[in-house]
C-alpha cells in the first residue's frame, strides 16, 4: 500500500512574495491550493457536464462577497438569471439578497446560435462594455464567466473570437479582477476549444465519475503557475453547504504518537490490553464473523467516552441511530442520554449510498465539525462493498491518517466471512491498524462460545490469552476460558 | 414585402472604431439604394450608453438590428461584404431564391 506523497509545506511568508492569492473559502480548496486561486488573474474550471463546475463559480463569488468583502460579478453564457438563482438557492446560496446589497452583480448574454448574419470585420466590444458595466456596478473583485465557450457557437470566424478572447483575458487581468473561467471538458483536451491555452495562470479540473453505480466527484489542479499545489486527485462533495474537498494533506506518518489511554470501557478488556486501555489517538480494529459483539464493543467504547464528557462520533452503517440505542439498551449501554447532552452523535447512512470518497469527505466533514475525541466506523467492511479492495484500503488510510493527526482514537469494526482465515481480513488494513482485537466462534466442551483474542496491540504489552465473550444484561463480559492457563500473557 | 413599409434600424457601435464608421457608411449606402426615403437608423454608441447592450442582447460590435419590419434581425460586421448584408436584411434573396 503506498501512501501519498505529503504535500510540501506552503509558507505562506513565501506565498507572499511569489504569488497573491485569493481564498475561495472553499472547504478544503484554499488547503490544497496553498491559500486559494491567483489574485487578479485568471483562473480556469473545466469538466464534464454536471462535474460542479458552476457550482464551484458561484461559491468562489458568494464566499468572496461574504466572507472577505469582495464584490463579485457573474455572467453566465447558458443559464438565465432566474435559473441560475434557483440552481444555487438548494445550496443556501440567495443570490436574489446578494444582488439586492449589491455585493453580487449576474448578467445573462444570450448566445443566439450562429443565426446572425458575419458581414465584414467586428470585434467583441459588446460583451467588454457588458462586462464592465457589471464589474463597475458593483466593484467586482471576482468575475465569473461561465462558460465562455458557448461563443464559439454563436459566431463563425473563429480567429475573431480566439483573439478577442485573448485580448479579454488581458483585460481581465489588466483590471484586476480574479477571474474564474469554466470549460466544458472536450475530446483530448482540457477544453473543447483550447481555453487552457489563454488562461495559463492556474487550471482546475473537475470530474464526476459513477463507478460500480456510486458517484465520486473529484477535483484536480492541473496547473498552478509560480506556486506548489497538491496534485493528487481530490474527492470532493457537494452538499447543502456547497462544496468540499477533502485535502489529502499528506499527514503522512509524522503525527504525534500520544502515550495517553483511553479505556475501552470494558475492564476486562482495558486488562488485557496492558491494564489500560487503547492508546489515545490510535486505530483499533475489531473483527469477526456476524454476531460476535463487535458492536457492542464499540457501544461500551462509545459510553467510555461519553463517560469521560467527551465527544464521540458514532458511523453506524447498518443500523438506524434507534435501532443501535435499542438493542445497545438491551445489553445494559443507555446511551441516548448522551445522544441528548451532545456528547454522542449517531450518523447512519448505507455505504452504497455514495462512493467510497464521498464518504471520506462526509467523514471529514462532520469531524471538523462535531470535533469528537472517538470516532466509531461500524462497520468498516461495508465500505469494501462500494469500492475495489485497494480503493478501500486508500480510503481506510486517509481516514486513519486524518483521524490520527487530529488525535482522535478511531475503532473500527469489521465483519469477516466465515470460513475463511481468520486473519485474512478482507480489506488488508491490519498494517495500519495499532490495536486488532478478532473475536470468532470457538468450540468449548461441546458448545458454541465467542472467543475473543487480541491480535496484536502496538506499543503495550498485551494478553495473547483467549477470553470467552459473554453479552449479558449489563453488558459485554470476558471470562477466562477453562482450562487455559491463568496468566496474562505477553506477546513478542 | 411591400415597397411603402417603414425601415426601422439601429446600429450599435462602440466609440469612433473604424469598423463603426465603416458600418455607418455601408449601411447609409445600402438603404440609398434599396430603402429610399423609408428608412431611419439609429445609431446606439455603447461606450455612451453601455446599458443599452443589454436590450439586444449585444455582443459583437458592430451589430446592425433590423427592429422593423418584423422578425427582428440581426447582423454583424462592418457590412462590407454588401451580398451578406443584403441577405442578412433580407432585401435580396437567398442563393435558392426561396425568399422575397
Amino acid at each position: 500500500m503506498m501512501r501519498e506523497p505529503a504535500l510540501p509545506k506552503m509558507s505562506a511568508r513565501n506565498d507572499e512574495h511569489t504569488l497573491a492569492k485569493a481564498r475561495t473559502g472553499i472547504d478544503g480548496l484554499d488547503e490544497i491550493t496553498g491559500g486559494g486561486l491567483p489574485k487578479g488573474r485568471p483562473t480556469l474550471v473545466c469538466g464534464g457536464p454536471g462535474c460542479g463546475k458552476t457550482l464551484l463559480a458561484m461559491e468562489f463569488l458568494v464566499r468572496g462577497a461574504t466572507q472577505f468583502a469582495e464584490p463579485g460579478a457573474f455572467i453566465t453564457f447558458e443559464e438565465t438569471g432566474e435559473e441560475l438563482a434557483q440552481n444555487v438557492r438548494s445550496l443556501g446560496f440567495d443570490l436574489d439578497s446578494l444582488v439586492k446589497d449589491r455585493k453580487l452583480a449576474l448578467d445573462y448574454v444570450r448566445v443566439e446560435p450562429a443565426e446572425i448574419e458575419e458581414t465584414g470585420e467586428y470585434d467583441l466590444e459588446g460583451l467588454f462594455v457588458r462586462l464592465g458595466l457589471a464589474i463597475d456596478s458593483v466593484g467586482a473583485k471576482r468575475v465569473v464567466l461561465d462558460t465562455i465557450e458557448s461563443l464559439f457557437g454563436g459566431f463563425q470566424n473563429e480567429a475573431v473570437l480566439r483573439s478577442e478572447l485573448r485580448r479579454l483575458f488581458r483585460w481581465l487581468k489588466d483590471k484586476g479582477v480574479t477571474a474564474v473561467i469554466t470549460g466544458e471538458r472536450g475530446d483530448g483536451s482540457l477544453t473543447r476549444q483550447g481555453l487552457e491555452e489563454y488562461v495559463s495562470d492556474c487550471v482546475i479540473l473537475l470530474d464526476h465519475r459513477v463507478i460500480e453505480q456510486s458517484s465520486t466527484r473529484r477535483l484536480r489542479i492541473v496547473k498552478y503557475r509560480g506556486s506548489v499545489h497538491g496534485t493528487n486527485e481530490y474527492p470532493f462533495l457537494i452538499d447543502e453547504e456547497g462544496i468540499s474537498v477533502l485535502p489529502v494533506t499528506g499527514l503522512g506518518l509524522d503525527h504525534e504518537a500520544s502515550t495517553e489511554r483511553v479505556s475501552s470501557g470494558v475492564a476486562r478488556l482495558d486488562a488485557m490490553l496492558g491494564g489500560k486501555g487503547y492508546y489515545r489517538g490510535s486505530s483499533i480494529l475489531i473483527s469477526g464473523t456476524a454476531g460476535t459483539g463487535k458492536t457492542s464493543l464499540a457501544a461500551h467504547f462509545a459510553d467510555a467516552t461519553c463517560r469521560r464528557d467527551e465527544r464521540c462520533l458514532y458511523l453506524a452503517f447498518e443500523e438506524s441511530p434507534a435501532q443501535l440505542l435499542r438493542n445497545m439498551a438491551s445489553i445494559g449501554l443507555r446511551l441516548e442520554p448522551y445522544l441528548k447532552k451532545g456528547l454522542l452523535r449517531i450518523h447512519a447512512s448505507r455505504p452504497t449510498l455514495y462512493g467510497l470518497e464521498m464518504h471520506l469527505v462526509q467523514i471529514h466533514k462532520m469531524v471538523s465539525e462535531f470535533e469528537p475525541r472517538a470516532v466509531i466506523v461500524d462497520p468498516i467492511s461495508n465500505f469494501v462493498s462500494t469500492g475495489t479492495n485497494r480503493d478501500a484500503q486508500a480510503m481506510l488510510l486517509r481516514l486513519v491518517d486524518f483521524l490520527k493527526a487530529r488525535q482522535v482514537t478511531a475503532l473500527f469494526t469489521h465483519l469477516t466471512a466465515g470460513g475463511r482465515p481468520i486473519e485474512a481480513t478482507d480489506v488488508g488494513i491490519s498494517s495500519i491498524i495499532d490495536t486488532w482485537l478478532l473475536v470468532r466462534e470457538i468450540e468449548l466442551g461441546g458448545t458454541r462460545k465467542r472467543g475473543l483474542y487480541v491480535v496484536k496491540s502496538r506499543g503495550m504489552q498485551h494478553s495473547n490469552e483467549i477470553r470467552e465473550l459473554q453479552i449479558t444484561a449489563d453488558g459485554v463480559e470476558l471470562k477466562t476460558v477453562s482450562g487455559a492457563r491463568h496468566k496474562e500473557g505477553r506477546a513478542s | 414585402m411591400s415597397s411603402t413599409e417603414r425601415w426601422d434600424l439601429r446600429l450599435y457601435t462602440a466609440g469612433q472604431s473604424p469598423k463603426s464608421l465603416a458600418a455607418l457608411s455601408n449601411l447609409k449606402r445600402i438603404c440609398d439604394q434599396h430603402l429610399a426615403g423609408r428608412y431611419s437608423i439609429e445609431v446606439i454608441d455603447l461606450m455612451k450608453n453601455p446599458r443599452l447592450a443589454k436590450d439586444d442582447e449585444i455582443i459583437a460590435i458592430p451589430t446592425l438590428v433590423r427592429k422593423l419590419p418584423a422578425p427582428l434581425r440581426k447582423i454583424i460586421g462592418d457590412l462590407s461584404d454588401e451580398e451578406r448584408a443584403l441577405v442578412g436584411l433580407q432585401l435580396r434573396p437567398h442563393r435558392n431564391g426561396a425568399q422575397k
